[in-house]
């Protein structure tokens, strides 16, 4: 059972990692879609509140995918699920990496580059809308996470600070009972 | 800011990468070095990782860091995950890529499974709930208004913001597989990028 769902891990991410166009951000749909969709591993909140988790640790945005490991199925899971996240995206660019020697002179980056940022983008601005569809109760929580897109939109400061802002901004809810 | 007095002499000459950075900087260097970006990475890895390479350690020219990212970006994975495997690689060979990479990551999967178990112990207090619950509100948020500021930014031509609402609508809205839709709309996305560059 145990190695059935490890399995199920590692295809799941190592499926998504080569396809995981600018990190993570935009394959949170997928990743959202099939933990809590396909496979029912967690519920909404609960994949919500790995999502700060995940926010709130340096390095790089992949480590959602090392927390949901983790949550389904302990230490085990964490690096399975890490692993599978990066070693298919990894190897291809190790093996990219060694084909283009010539990097000064390389208009198809540029090119391609071009190309895929707007479905990047698109599809990081959709993994936001998960994420608020399964952080977002109340109009105080609609609230903290509009306040927090306009922090990043129009401040250029660690986005750092709007997670500590929001913590506290919820916690003085909780105080003051605006919140359950 | 600028580092005129690069190691690397030249910017701008197409020399390959792999011949200037050869024997330069040792294995050790290179794991202190992104351990370094991966520990102070806080909110992105991005800006931490050109004041290491760049700035700190003067390990490439910005010219050679823009190369090497912007094809970082291009491919799938994390951006500063595949920096970290092409520099590496140059620098060292494919120990080089498995030093930088381990490096990257040892200490935000450490303070990661501290916060896991944090919150595994304390997740029953309404106070930390209430915390975490704000603190998951603050990252939609987050990639809501990163997303908003790049489309601002790029200030992109109609057909490319037409790509961006097709992903959207197309994995937010429909709620898609987002493989098919990345197979069909990244190729014709790049395709429209050449034809409309080449004159």
């Amino acid at each position: 059972m145990k190695n059935h769902v490890l399995w199920q891990i590692a295809l799941t991410f190592a499926s998504l990692s080569l396809v995981a166009m600018g990190g993570a951000n935009a394959v949170v749909p997928e990743i959202h879609r099939q933990v809590v969709g396909a496979h029912g591993w967690m519920n909404d909140a609960t994949f919500a509140q790995l999502f700060a988790i995940a926010q709130a640790a340096p390095g790089p945005n992949i480590l959602l995918v090392s927390l949901i490991g983790w949550r389904v199925a302990g230490m085990t899971g964490l690096a399975v699920a890490t692993l599978a996240m990066i070693v298919p995206s990894s190897v291809l660019a190790f093996t990219v990496g060694r084909l283009v020697n010539r990097l000064a002179d390389a208009p198809w980056i540029s090119l391609t580059k071009a190309g895929l940022v707007p479905v990047a983008v698109g599809l990081i601005m959709a993994g936001g809308m998960v994420m608020a569809r399964a952080a977002v109760h109340n109009l105080f929580s609609l609230g903290i996470t509009i306040g927090a897109a306009i922090f990043v939109l129009f401040s250029g400061r660690n986005p750092l600070w709007a997670l500590a802002g929001g913590t506290i901004i919820s916690l003085l809810g909780l105080w003051l009972g605006l919140v359950k | 800011m600028n580092t005129t007095d690069n190691i690397v002499p030249g910017q701008g000459d197409p020399t390959p990468l792999a011949l200037k950075m050869a024997g330069h900087i040792s294995l050790k260097e290179l794991f202190l070095g992104f351990l370094k970006i991966g520990l102070l990475g806080f909110g992105g890895l991005a800006p931490v990782a050109h004041h290491v390479i760049v700035e700190d350690r003067a390990w490439l020219t910005e010219q050679e860091y823009a190369s090497l990212l912007g094809l970082g970006q291009v491919l799938p994975g994390g951006n500063i995950i595949n920096l970290a495997v092409i520099m590496g690689d140059r620098f060292h060979g494919v120990w080089g890529s498995l030093t930088a990479l381990a490096a990257l990551m040892a200490m935000p999967l450490v303070i990661l499974m501290a916060l896991a178990l944090l919150y595994e112990r304390f997740a029953g207090l309404a106070i930390v709930r209430s915390a975490i619950a704000g603190s998951a509100a603050v990252a939609a948020g987050l990639v809501i208004g990163t997303a908003a500021k790049i489309l601002w930014k790029l200030r992109l031509s109609w057909i490319a913001l037409v790509f961006a609402a097709l992903a959207f609508t197309a994995v937010g809205l429909l709620q898609l597989s987002l493989v098919p839709v990345i197979v069909v709309l990244a190729p014709l996305s790049v395709g429209t990028a050449y034809m409309r560059r080449r004159p």
